[in-house]
């Protein structure tokens, strides 16, 4: 059974802009692929869809066989635990460690605190930052703070990984370092569903690419 | 169980760290909080003391029974086995007109008044004292002892300690009003506070929500941060109440050193103090909780 399926799924803004026409498609479990298209054609509503951060106006949209577009907003938080999300806009706290920022999600779902902070060490470890784990991300390179996005989105272990241009403001050899850490997560079972306009980065892995153009999937 | 724990002792340690960093805006809110407080607490305090000293001027409530000028000692004897037999009734005590007039003598200084006169005007008199200070009672024996037989006039002493408790019970009216004008506006300030410091952990309210925070969580620490600041509020409050009391006191010692007396303004017991604790709590988180929710709401529309 498909882990992702969406099925003849529209979003139309308030004021009348429709991001998103009759898309559909399916995603198998432990699949990684591309999500590409011009800025503006609906890449980043297409995960907003997947994560409940957006309501579809029409169609369904199964995540783990659960329909997102028509969930209780009290189940949504439980939905979330099992996405790894990294952001367009990072979204890291600055008043706080690398350390605490990856414990968030941990903190968040209820871990046990020892068990928490093995767990956020390990992630930390896993995106060569566990040196740095007192430091602010402030004081961090831009490759790094994105480093550190991705090892707050798999501190939970989560089944599936959306990343939003996740390679957007880093330079090449930055942003190969970040995909080749999707390629491992996606080689260790994990889902993952990169949205990127970088074909150049595309070209070198060879996964299912989904187009979007204005809305429409090619 | 554990987990629930966790959270909050983490969001309690955050919520006391919050307020410690900025201690003047704790500080103005506090005292916001404790002056609303103090208010309505305080003219509680007062009128409790005024009724707890009215109960001890109307302790022994009298009625005097005035004989007619023509009752002779065997009506006198009769209406005073009525009185002891009646219900509700303490003790009878008779003052013969004869007494009444060597007393009036004695106090007023009207010997050669008295003198001057060719008979005693002054009737046989009973004052009767009842076992409770219920004033129904007062009312059913002054209307029975009316009826008897050679009995003139019955005369109530406790009618101005009735007016004083009708004030008092306008009093407490006028309380229950203020407190909960007060608790609106304890609800109000906290209801500001709070949405202050939601706006300034926006994007770790918006991150939390991403990862899978439920509306508890994210709710919990607010929670906290609002009982708090009421709770401390409510210490304000009794802070200042007790200050007041103190200085009234010193200013009525005078007063009563006056009158003879050595009555005193007397602190709220423990249990009003701590119900007034209790309360400044409840509203404080009522105030953050709608706080939280209204945000939720906001954000939850998007």
């Amino acid at each position: 059974m498909a882990i992702i399926a969406l099925h003849q799924v529209s979003k139309r803004y308030p004021g009348g802009f429709e991001a998103l026409k009759a898309v559909s498609f399916s995603v198998e479990p432990g699949e990684m692929l591309f999500l590409t298209g011009h800025s503006g054609a609906g890449k980043t509503t297409l995960l907003k869809l997947i994560a409940a951060i957006e309501r579809a106006n029409g169609g369904t949209v199964l995540v783990n066989g659960q329909n997102v577009s028509s969930m209780r907003s009290g189940a949504i938080p439980y939905l979330r635990r099992n996405l790894g999300l990294v952001f367009q806009g990072q979204k890291l706290l600055y008043d706080r460690s690398v350390f605490d920022n990856v414990m968030l999600p941990l903190i968040v779902t209820g871990q046990p605190y020892r068990e928490a902070a093995r767990r956020a060490r390990a992630a930390l470890d896993k995106v060569g930052l566990l040196t740095r784990e007192k430091a602010n991300p402030v004081t961090l390179s831009g490759g790094e703070q994105q480093r550190l996005c991705v090892a707050r989105a798999v501190v939970n272990r989560p089944a599936i990984l959306l990343a939003d241009e996740p390679t957007a403001s880093l330079d090449s050899a930055y942003a190969d370092e970040i995909m080749e850490m999707f390629n491992a997560f996606h080689q260790v079972g994990v889902t993952v569903l990169v949205a990127t306009h970088d074909q150049q980065l595309i070209g070198k892995y060879r996964k299912r690419v989904l187009a979007l153009d204005h809305g429409r999937l090619q | 169980m554990r987990v629930w724990l966790q959270h909050h002792r983490l969001s309690l340690a955050q919520t006391t760290a919050r307020l410690a960093r900025s201690p003047l805006a704790t500080t103005l809110n506090v005292l916001a909080i404790g002056v609303a407080l103090a208010l309505p607490f305080g003219v509680y305090c007062l009128l409790a003391n005024l009724e707890s000293l009215s109960r001890k001027v109307s302790v022994d409530p009298q009625l005097t029974v005035f004989l007619a000028r023509d009752a002779g000692r065997a009506d006198v004897a009769t209406v005073e086995g009525r009185l002891k037999s009646a219900r509700g009734v303490r003790s009878v005590r008779f003052i013969s007109r004869d007494a009444a007039l060597a007393d009036l003598g004695h106090a007023g200084g009207m010997d050669e008044v008295i003198a001057s006169l060719p008979q005693n005007p002054l009737p046989d008199a009973f004052v009767v004292t009842l076992s409770t200070s219920d004033p129904a009672l007062a009312d059913r024996l002054e209307l029975e002892f009316k009826n008897l037989p050679k009995v003139a006039f019955v005369q109530a002493d406790s009618a101005w300690v009735r007016r004083l408790d009708a004030l008092l019970r306008l009093g407490r009216t006028g309380v229950v009003l203020l407190a909960g004008l007060l608790a609106i506006a304890l609800v109000a300030v906290t209801f500001n506070t709070i949405r202050l410091q939601i706006l300034t952990q926006r994007e770790e309210i918006e991150l939390c929500r991403l990862i899978g925070a439920t509306h508890a969580y994210i709710r919990r620490p607010f929670l906290h941060l609002g009982s708090l600041l009421g709770l401390l509020g409510g210490f304000a409050a009794l802070a200042i109440v007790a200050a007041g009391l103190a200085f009234l006191n010193r200013d009525l010692a005078t007063l009563a050193q006056l009158y003879g007396t050595d009555f005193r303004l007397s602190l709220p017991s423990p249990r009003e103090m701590g119900s007034v604790l209790g309360a400044a709590a409840a509203l404080g988180w009522l105030g953050a909780y709608l706080s939280v929710s209204r945000h939720l709401l906001e954000v939850g529309r998007k």
